[in-house]
């Protein structure tokens, strides 16, 4: 029962840190907003935390911006396309579907299916190789007696 | 013999990829705007606030954008390279005081020395995101249609000046 309430108190503990990254604005449907563009964009100071993680001054000034571009009543994607042209397709967690970036979204398919091609390949040759001879007169008569002596136990 | 062919292949395919992505670095993120016009910009001048300066003032001449800070521990280093930089004349350098206090910027400069023509001040960081800023010292060569060149992230180096920089400067300046 401690235990629980010990775990309930941390968990409550890290979301009330998460929630001091992003400065609360007044509409909650602005918020939250805010919150969901601020989380897929990375922040270029701190490179593995989205700029509603990070606490770089930067991430503070560019969460600033998004809240203000929402109040100036800027759609989303307005949004991102404002980042996109300053810090480029880096500051995107989902990188866009383009030239150079194929081999990034193909590349894992690619792998999985050459890979199962090659498991299969492998199987079929090897099932290719067993062959089925029939048992000689010598190996028969080593069987059964193997198998009589068994059934005598 | 034949069937180890193909994985040490893979390895060395794999390897190669690794040994390169070592090599990189993850901090220099290419600019888009690279290319592009200089983003526009009015701000007042460091030591005369009372005057504004703005990209479109620099029409026509090949300079550096040098984007620094009192805080910045890195402007520091490389502070000597435009002290030098500045001596030789090569380019005009102007300065984008970023998010810095103006006591403190105007004292560093006092200190250390002032290797640029003027320096202009973006108290709350405005210009810094629109030239794409995240990692202080940057630097911008912009050409004489006003268009961005090139930037360096991180300290000038005299190694950076003299195999990218200089030369660049010099082609544009033609």
């Amino acid at each position: 029962m401690r235990g629980l309430a010990l775990a309930a108190l941390l968990l409550f503990a890290c979301a009330a840190m998460a929630g001091t990254a992003v400065p609360t604005v007044t509409d909650p449907l602005t918020n939250k907003r805010a919150v969901h563009l601020a989380e897929q964009l990375r922040c270029l100071v701190c490179q593995n935390q989205s700029i509603a993680d990070s606490n770089a001054e930067l991430a503070v000034d560019l969460r600033r911006q998004i809240n203000e571009q929402i109040e100036q009543g800027r759609s989303d994607g307005e949004i991102t396309d404002f980042m996109v042209q300053r810090y480029g397709d880096f500051v995107l967690y989902r990188p866009p579907f383009k030239a150079i970036t194929l081999v990034l979204w193909l590349g894992p398919g690619l792998l999985l299916t050459a890979g199962i091609a090659a498991l299969v390949f492998n199987l079929r040759r090897r099932r290719a190789q067993r062959v089925d001879e029939p048992l000689s007169a010598d190996e028969r008569q080593r069987a059964e007696l193997l198998l009589a002596a068994r059934g005598r136990k | 013999m034949n069937r180890f062919l193909l994985p040490l292949g893979i390895f060395i395919v794999i390897a190669a990829f690794l040994a390169v992505g070592l090599g990189l670095n993850p901090r220099e993120v290419p600019s888009p705007l690279i290319n592009k016009p200089a983003p526009a910009f009015t701000l007042p001048q460091l030591h005369q606030p009372e005057k504004a300066f703005s990209q479109q003032d620099m029409k026509g001449k090949v300079w550096l954008l040098n984007v620094w800070a009192s805080w910045c521990v890195s402007c520091r280093e490389e502070h000597p390279v435009l002290m030098e930089l500045a001596k030789s004349n090569a380019v005009p350098i102007y300065g984008l005081n970023y998010k810095d206090p103006r006591d403190d910027a105007i004292a560093w400069l006092k200190q250390l020395g002032d290797p640029y023509v003027l320096s202009i001040a973006d108290r709350d960081g405005r210009v810094g995101i629109d030239y794409g800023v995240y990692g202080v010292p940057e630097t911008f060569v912009i050409d004489k249609q006003g268009a961005i060149r090139y930037k360096q992230i991180g300290p000038l180096t005299p190694k950076a000046l003299k195999d990218k920089i200089l030369p660049l400067v010099k082609e544009l300046q033609l």
